[in-house]
């Protein structure tokens, strides 16, 4: 028996259907590889108690006849910044610590209603602030390829469980990258769908205009797959979009047909492209993929989008601004952490302290950073400039669009880095995000899929591709069909290439997989 | 204890300082749902039992505009006279505060829902003042806090603070004045009328129920001196825990002298909300106004512009009800009042009352007699509002009653007490408490004869020709029927019969 | 652009009601200094014919209407209070006056 664990998602659905496989045979799987290694990753910061009854209800389901959607029954792990009902949701902070929220976050629902089964919950920088997981209140998420090395973030954990086969999905979100770049450091697939694409309802809020809630793989199609159970328009989320999505996985299976790259306008950003501050193995596997589209037909031409240069500042700006707002609910009032000083404390000494005690650093800094920037006498020149930067990019990405049907760079300018290298160099940390960030600004969807090994660490690079607004089945139209050139490349999917984490797998590993 | 403030005599103050006013009113919106969670919108329950997680904050919520209170803040603004804005849109106004469960609160800041209006204010004497309006704008209330532990129950010595969650997110739209000049010693009655103004409007449009006591209507008042010929204005203060009309005006006044005495001792004015006490008549010190009330706003990122539809703008201009000053021109000519008694009729918020009662038939007089008097009265024994007690229906069929001679006075009152106990409408209480006047003469006539001869020494002064010893046996009579008569027919008997004897 | 002080900081923390220490304030006004002056260069690109875009996605007129929906329990409510009567959070005394 394959093990089941390195089944895609889609795999598993199938032989779900099939019969093959229980939910409740897969979901123990997941349990016991988790159970495994996960002393050592440190993906999961809470596991469900409940996930093996979910894995029989649907099991139960299926045997009735139901009507059950593609992917019942099949695990999923979340990211800490959703709301689960039934399970505590600390957003990485020691500020919500135990904190079970009374209600499930939209997405949450819709996957629950969807018959996914949820394993747990996954670790994260505190409030999303991060791109190393190395922020979280309950220590860092370790990167399969290399335990001593940064998973990415702000969502490392969702990353490197599905790296790391502890599932075979999970949600994640992304503000300035927080899917992308993870999902480009731990050889995986991550998607941040257009703003508005994904309901917010219930996503713990960094910058409100930044957030989007989107599906972490290890294929294209199992991405599509699950971003079809999540999308679409939420009454109770004033920014989603109202109009229907396409099918994202048909798009996936259509980009398999032949020839699809064929004619296909791609522009290269000169800005996100490489120079200072890229590691070479990286730049180098960016540009073999820019020439492997070329030779699948695909026309490549450079894109000057000159504000980009401005785009991590307007983001440092815009971001610490509205998360200074998002978190000044956590006052110990109503639900978390209160931290109640001796000597007689009025309320505001109690939020004082709870707040000094609850935040982590990367946290506090964002927070006066963020009240700086809308402060009187400070907004015009700060906030408020930020948010014509804004415009700007919006404006570059509009006229790159006319000339191209999608925009292509290096998801993150480096390869893994070891843990606590980057950690005291705050502006250091923010160029991580140098390539995810304009698509955030802008709102458009972008992808990221693993593109290769550096051959400086033979760590995992990634590619990413960027589509209009609303345009997210373009991703996994060209996302699909240039997965499936790399792999032909490689003759297998990256991500078989990953070091064992578990003596016990080791006859799995000699079987077949690598 | 503070100390009492030194207060300068009126007159003496207006003489040397022109009182400048500014006014923002709250008004809470009459919707089913609050403002930006579909909780219900309503007064009273159970703590914290109206909430949702948007409500209390929780993190993850997500706020949505409530429809109708967009279509009632237009029509609002449309009433004050304010051209609407063509784009509209919510900011964050951020502040810490237990009863703000955000610590934000959503509001509007530089794209206000209405803008540059005016309102007409006519005071007791018919004199009339046009109020510059600023702005009117949406935003969400806070919950509601009790202080525990201190010896008035105020936020002064509490020992502790419980809060309440579910006043969190009524729909409120702020009327905000431009500053108020040439008032001079009308000010404190300004405020009052302007205070009222706003409430008629609003009940009229029937987008607030606008009671001053249950908070729906909340003032606070700005008031700002400057020495007569100077040009710059002076510093103003704001006082809140204005909660009548009555104490707009005296709230007012009370600054006005306080202010005025600071100012002629050399002092200056502190910038700062001051809190109105009813019980003492005075204003006391808030927290002065430092730059921890800088509120960063910026736009709110969770919610879109508001674009109204200029074809819904011009359907709700078109539907609004008359203005105010304009209906009460126009009710007081009709009824022929005086001023003093249509200001009692006003006073009492009794207009609506008045109109439908007249609608209902009965002459206008007669119905201020018996709202302003008897139902107004009964109403403040029982601490409610005297529409609550009795329908205009009803006492128009009550005044038809005694018109038609079936009920005195006297009797009227007891059937308008069954009315208002709920037994019916007045002929029905008439009916089943036997309440008619007897008109039978021959029952008169014989409750006369029997009065007249139990006391022969008035029978013998009324044939004298002093007619005022009737009441002696008209007083009799009335006993033995149990007011059952009406006394001007019995004294006629009373004459007529007297003199046959 | 003005440089950051420590005095700002120590301003910016009250704002934020975070108890920063005396340490804290030092590192973050040095850390923050460096921001800011790293950030400021969005202004020279910011002028005044660049309209600011708070939106990314330009949906308007965006309301539901005014029909009651799901409220939570008591119960749930409180849920997560650290301190409560059992109806209502309970919270140590408010220096501030009543807004």
């Amino acid at each position: 028996m394959t093990d089941i664990t390195k089944l895609s998602a889609a795999a598993l659905a199938d032989a779900l259907v099939a019969r093959d496989v229980s939910s409740v045979e897969a979901t123990q799987a997941h349990l016991d590889r988790i159970q495994a290694v996960d002393g050592d990753v440190h993906a999961f910061l809470h596991v469900n108690q409940n996930a093996i009854a979910a894995a029989k209800s649907i099991d139960s389901r299926r045997a009735a006849g139901d009507d059950l959607g593609p992917l019942a029954g099949v695990p999923i792990a979340i990211k800490d910044v959703l709301c689960t009902q039934d399970m505590p949701t600390t957003s990485g902070s020691k500020i919500l610590e135990g904190w079970v929220p009374p209600y499930d976050a939209t997405p949450v629902a819709k996957l629950r209603a969807a018959g996914l089964v949820p394993l747990g919950k996954t670790n994260m920088d505190e409030f999303a602030m991060g791109s190393t997981t190395e922020f979280s209140a309950y220590g860092p998420t370790h990167n399969p390829w290399d335990l001593d090395r940064i998973p990415g973030g702000s969502g490392g954990g969702s990353a490197a469980a599905v790296a790391a086969h502890e599932a075979p999905l999970a949600l994640g979100s992304d503000t300035g990258g927080s899917i992308r770049q993870p999902g480009a450091v731990t050889g995986t697939v991550g998607v941040k769908p257009t703003y508005g694409g994904v309901s917010r309802y219930g996503a713990i809020a960094l910058a409100s205009s930044l957030d989007q809630v989107g599906p972490v793989s290890r294929t294209v199609l199992d991405a599509a797959l699950l971003h079809d159970v999540i999308g679409g328009h939420d009454p109770r989320d004033s920014t989603s979009i109202p109009d229907a999505w396409p099918s994202m996985a048909a798009a996936a299976r259509e980009g398999l047909q032949a020839d699809t790259l064929r004619g296909l306008r791609v522009g290269v950003v000169k800005e996100l492209a490489g120079g200072e501050g890229f590691q070479a193995g990286v730049t180098q596997r960016f540009h073999e993929t820019v020439a492997l589209l070329e030779s699948a037909g695909a026309v490549v031409v450079e894109i000057d989008a000159p504000s980009f240069a401005y785009a991590i500042s307007a983001y440092y700006l815009i971001l610490p601004a509205e998360a200074s707002s998002n978190l000044a609910k956590f006052d110990s009032v109503r639900f978390g952490l209160r931290v109640t000083p001796e000597n007689g404390a009025t309320v505001e000494d109690v939020m004082a302290a709870t707040r000094e005690a609850g935040f982590g650093p990367e946290v506090k800094r964002r927070i006066i950073l963020g009240t700086y920037a809308l402060s009187a006498g400070y907004y015009d020149a700060y906030y408020g400039s930020a948010q014509k930067v804004r415009t700007l990019v919006q404006r570059d990405f509009q006229a790159a669009f006319e000339q191209v049907d999608l925009l292509v760079s290096p998801s993150a300018p480096t390869t893994a880095f070891p843990i606590g290298e980057r950690i005291d160099d705050p502006l250091a940390m923010y160029l991580n995000d140098l390539t995810t960030i304009p698509a955030n600004l802008a709102g458009v969807p972008g992808m990221s899929i693993p593109n290769g090994l550096a051959p400086e660490d033979s760590l995992p690079t990634g590619v990413q591709l960027m589509a209009p607004q609303r345009e997210d089945a373009r991703l996994y139209r060209y996302g699909a069909a240039l997965e499936r050139l790399l792999e032909q490349q490689w003759g297998r999917p990256l991500i078989d290439s990953i070091p064992d984490l578990d003596q016990s797998q080791q006859s799995a590993a000699q079987e077949g997989v690598i | 204890m503070a100390q009492k403030d030194a207060l300068m005599d009126f007159d003496e103050a207006l003489r040397l300082y022109e009182p400048v006013l500014g006014f923002e009113v709250h008004v809470e919106l009459a919707t089913k749902t609050k403002m930006f969670s579909d909780a219900p919108n309503f007064f009273g329950g159970e703590p914290n039992t109206n909430v949702t997680p948007v409500d209390l904050g929780l993190p993850g919520s997500l706020p949505v505009v409530n429809a109708q209170a967009v279509r009632y803040s237009i029509q609002l603004g449309l009433a004050l006279g304010c051209s609407i804005a063509e784009s509209s849109r919510f900011a964050r106004k951020n502040y810490y505060y237990p009863d703000n469960p955000k610590n934000y609160q959503i509001s509007q800041y530089d794209e206000p829902i209405a803008y540059e209006g005016e309102v007409e204010v006519e005071l007791a004497d018919g004199t009339i003042f046009t109020v510059p309006i600023e702005r009117a704008h949406m935003e969400e209330d806070a919950g509601k806090l009790t202080h525990v532990g201190g010896a008035t129950g105020r936020i002064q010595g509490a020992e502790y603070s419980l809060v309440d969650y579910n006043r969190a997110g009524v729909p409120l739209v702020e009327i905000v004045t431009k500053p108020i000049f040439g008032a001079e010693e009308r000010a404190p009655e300004l405020g009052a009328a302007y205070v009222q103004v706003i409430r008629d409007l609003v009940r009229a449009l029937g987008v607030s129920e606008a009671r001053m006591e249950r908070g729906n209507l909340r003032c606070d008042a700005n008031i700002s001196l400057r020495p007569r010929g100077q040009e710059k204005l002076g510093t103003r203060t704001e006082t809140k825990n204005v909660n009548s009309f009555r104490a707009v005006e005296r709230a007012i006044r009370y600054e006005i002298q306080r202010q005025a005495a600071i100012l002629a001792a050399g002092g200056s004015i502190t910038q700062e909300t001051r809190h109105w006490h009813e019980d003492t008549g005075r204003t006391s010190a808030g927290r002065p106004k430092s730059d921890a009330d800088d509120y960063r706003y910026f736009p709110e990122p969770d919610l879109l512009p508001v674009v109204p539809d200029p074809a819904v703008i011009e359907e709700l201009r078109a539907s609004l009800p008359e203005a105010p000053v304009a209906r009460r021109r126009r009710l007081k000519g009709d009824w022929g009042f005086t001023d003093l008694e249509f200001q009692d009729v006003v006073n009492g918020g009794l207009l609506d009352e008045l109109e439908g009662t007249v609608a209902a038939g009965a002459a206008p007089q007669a119905a201020r007699k018996w709202w302003t008097g008897e139902i107004s009265r009964v109403a403040n024994t029982r601490d409610a509002a005297p529409g609550d007690l009795v329908s205009p229906q009803h006492v128009a069929e009550l005044i038809a009653l005694v018109e038609s001679g079936d009920l005195t006075d006297r009797l009227a009152r007891q059937v308008l007490e069954g009315v208002i106990a709920g037994e019916g409408s007045p002929s029905q209480v008439v009916e089943s408490r036997g309440l008619k006047v007897v008109s039978d003469d021959s029952a008169l006539t014989a409750a006369v004869d029997q009065a007249l001869a139990a006391q022969p020494d008035v029978l013998a002064k009324i044939k004298d020709g002093k007619v005022q010893a009737a009441g002696a046996i008209i007083g009799a009579v009335m006993k033995a029927m149990q007011g059952q008569a009406d006394a001007a027919r019995v004294r006629e008997l009373v004459l007529e019969r007297a003199q046959q004897s | 652009m003005p440089d950051i002080t420590s005095e700002q900081v120590a301003h910016l923390a009250n704002l934020a009601r975070i108890a920063l220490t005396p340490e804290e304030i030092e590192k973050l006004t040095g850390e923050l200094s460096h921001i800011v002056d790293s950030v400021a260069k969005v202004t020279e690109v910011a002028t005044p014919d660049v309209p600011a875009t708070s939106h990314p996605v330009p949906l308007g007129n965006v309301t539901r209407p005014d029909v009651v929906g799901p409220t939570l329990t008591q119960e749930q409510a409180l849920s997560g209070a650290p301190d409560s009567d059992g109806e209502r959070f309970r919270v140590t005394a408010i220096l501030g006056e009543e807004q």
